[in-house]
């Protein structure tokens, strides 16, 4: 009765090292950003007021997506609409034809990844070059991020070190994070110089100013779009954002959850293109708008990418984002993949104890637990449900809506108590697997009602 | 008083499993001066089948719920991920449903029970008893540290009290999580015993059964020395 992740999450465990080593690593960020969240004693208020005011916003795109859209022209930015994934890269391909870009330096960007933007250039011939150091590592590697904002957590510098021997040709059996990281500058320093254009993803859009801001650690953004005659950011429409005064809630809470920090290294604000230069901003909906309409799920809309669902989810940490077969994994994964399509990834909806603790991480208090909760019901109408599942709740159901039965049932039960071992413990019994059973005890609570011993 | 007559809702794995949770329940509260009532005929609230993804086929369980309990003005059951479940699902005969511990602090107010208990013991917080019973205060959120689970057993005789590292994180047990994701489950439960198993207590006690079931069908296996206890049998020990 295994879904893909549990199978997946199977192996995963199996290298115990590697499983300590992952969960241990995402648990001390969850830590860093307690203590980060602990030092404002607003941050309760902060989460409440991004939570309202992202839904407020969702629930005006229109007009907001509108005013954005005006205003990134006002100031000299061109700008695309696109209906999906196709459009989006169909849009990107063509702008990159028109300036005979043969080379595309990129930000880290999850709606490029959403929409397989890579694959589809890489095979009509462009370039592509991906520049934050995590992103850069895994497309050497050639592997899919396995986590939102920390793509590489997986790897460990070891690999790393061997990977960069091979491509970069750097030190053998030289590991050093600080050797690596440096190599890896003078490498992207040439690709960055010799880019033809560059694209970056965006956090939030202003409606207001028409800003596209940008988040990261190494800087790599600016670098790409400082150089590039030509700069394409690729957003969804649900990261627009009133004005500066609701930006600046966002940007508060982002680094804070995200990775414990009090702001990311760069917060970099594109208003309008450099003289001589163009900017052109692709804004997508790829069944965003659908969402909209769906009470139950509307909320996934109000996601700023923090992660931070993913470090706290006890069992995202113990399984890897490999485990799941959306491309986001962890518990925001989990929904946004059933959003997309059920039929191909309700596998994924196992993943979940149910433990809550991602609600109340969630910088914009999704209500991220009780989703996958939906989820859970409608697998069976979907006629996704797990038979093995379904046969023993219906069997307890049965047994439980028969008191009489459940009483006949409680005084036989004992007797699974001196069941051969073997009988027990064997393959098919998923909790045998590391667990002994309880036993059943001699009497039950209603048996001894009955019996008037409990006076 | 009004309380003086409650409802007891026994769990159906407490009622086979665990009885003596049950019984334990039963003299505290008499002790306390609250008569319980134990309605004849009561099972399951159904949260193993919601929780499964098959909330429709609780809902049958739901209403057998509010035939045997609605004349009550106080619902008592010692089980922190039932009493959620009830108060989610059964509307106006759920908010009259309480776990224990937030019963006995809440509405009745106790300053002292009548168990001694000359034990370390380490308290398993579970979470929907943190999360969604607030009978703690959260990790994740900004709010000043709080435990009813650990105010009431400081009331206790003669007892030693202690948390394990990441106190509130789940164990892994889920209800049919437990199965589906055996793997996993079984990890966090490894996990969630060692941290115990590491401040050196001699029980593992919480106000949730079903936790301690799998951590103890765990601890079991790997023969690990600590034993297990619902906080009703030590609040009620010596009774
Ligand atoms: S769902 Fe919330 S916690 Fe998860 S990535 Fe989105 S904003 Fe962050």
């Amino acid at each position: 009765m295994s879904t893909q992740h549990a199978k997946a999450a199977e192996r995963f465990i199996r290298n115990k090292a590697q499983e300590e080593w992952h969960n241990e690593t995402l648990r001390l960020v969850r830590e860093k950003r307690d203590r980060q969240a602990l030092l404002l004693p607003c941050w309760e208020q902060l989460r409440q007021l991004a939570s309202q005011i992202k839904m407020h916003t969702i629930t005006h795109l229109d007009k907001y997506i509108e005013q954005f859209a005006n205003q990134a022209e006002a100031n000299g930015a061109i700008v695309h609409w696109a209906k999906d994934a196709r459009e989006h890269n169909d849009i990107i391909y063509a702008i990159l034809g028109e300036h005979q870009v043969k080379k595309l330096v990129k930000s880290k960007s999850m709606l490029t990844e959403e929409c397989h933007l890579n694959p589809y250039l890489i095979s009509r011939g462009i370039e592509v070059v991906e520049s934050d150091l995590g992103e850069r590592i895994l497309q050497l590697m050639d592997k899919p991020p396995s986590h939102i904002v920390m793509p590489a957590i997986h790897i460990k510098r070891q690999e790393v070190g061997k990977l960069f021997e091979e491509k970069l040709h750097t030190e053998k059996g030289n590991s050093d994070p600080g050797y690596l990281t440096h190599a890896a500058r003078l490498h992207l320093r040439n690709e960055f110089l010799t880019a033809g254009a560059a694209l970056t993803g965006a956090n939030f859009g202003v409606a207001a100013t028409g800003d596209v801001v940008v988040c990261t650690n190494e800087g790599n953004a600016d670098m790409g779009t400082s150089f590039a005659k030509l700069h394409i950011v690729s957003m969804g429409i649900e990261k627009v954002t009133p004005h500066y005064q609701a930006l600046s809630v966002f940007v508060r809470l982002l680094a804070r959850s995200a990775t414990g920090q009090p702001a990311t290294t760069y917060t970099s604000h594109y208003r309008k293109p450099r003289k001589g230069c163009q900017m052109h901003i692709v804004l997508v909906d790829n069944g965003r708008s659908d969402i909209l309409g769906d009470a139950d799920h509307i909320q996934t809309l109000k996601c700023i990418r923090c992660a931070a669902c993913m470090n706290t989810c006890p069992v995202y940490r113990r399984s890897g984002g490999y485990a799941y077969t959306y491309f986001i994994p962890g518990p925001i994964g989990i929904n946004l993949g059933m959003l997309k399509s059920p039929g191909e990834y309700y596998d994924n909806v196992s993943a979940c104890s149910l433990c809550y603790s991602c609600n109340n991480v969630c910088p914009a208090k999704i209500d991220l637990a009780d989703q996958i909760y939906k989820w859970r019901q409608q697998l069976y109408s979907l006629g996704k449900a797990d038979r093995t599942k379904k046969l023993l709740s219906g069997g307890l159901r049965y047994i439980f809506t028969r008191p009489a039965l459940y009483g006949a049932a409680l005084r036989l039960a004992p007797i699974i108590n001196k069941t051969p071992r073997f009988l027990i413990y064997n393959n098919l019994n998923a909790w045998g697997k590391g667990r002994e059973l309880p036993a059943f005890a001699k009497e039950s609570f209603t048996r001894m009602q009955e019996k008037g011993k409990i006076t | 008083m009004p309380y003086t007559h409650s409802g007891l809702f026994i769990p159906c794995y407490i009622n086979a499993l665990y009885p003596e949770v049950g019984v334990a329940t039963w003299h505290l509260l008499k002790d306390l001066g609250v008569k319980p009532v134990c309605p004849a005929g009561q099972t399951c609230c159904g949260q193993p089948m919601a929780n499964a993804g098959f909330e429709r086929g609780a809902i049958p369980l739901l209403e057998e719920f509010k035939k045997r309990f609605d004349s009550f003005e106080y619902v008592i059951t010692p089980s922190a991920s039932c009493a959620v479940f009830l108060r989610e699902h059964l509307g106006r005969t759920g908010h009259r449903v309480y776990e224990l511990c937030e019963f006995l602090l809440d509405v009745l107010k106790i300053t002292g029970v009548p168990g001694r208990f000359c034990h370390k013991v380490s308290i398993h917080n579970s979470c929907h008893g943190v999360r969604k019973l607030h009978l703690s205060s959260a990790s994740e959120l900004v709010e000043p540290p709080y435990s009813k689970l650990r105010k009431i057993l400081s009331l206790v005789e003669g007892i030693e009290i202690c948390e394990p590292a990441n106190t509130d994180e789940c164990c892994g047990f889920g209800g049919m999580f437990s199965i589906e994701e055996p793997s996993v489950s079984v990890c966090m439960g490894q996990d969630k015993l060692k941290n115990h198993l590491d401040t050196g207590a001699q029980y593992i006690t919480g106000a949730d059964s079903s936790c301690l079931m799998h951590l103890q069908g765990i601890a079991q296996r790997e023969e690990a020395p600590i034993r297990f206890i619902h906080i009703a049998q030590i609040l009620a020990a010596g009774l």
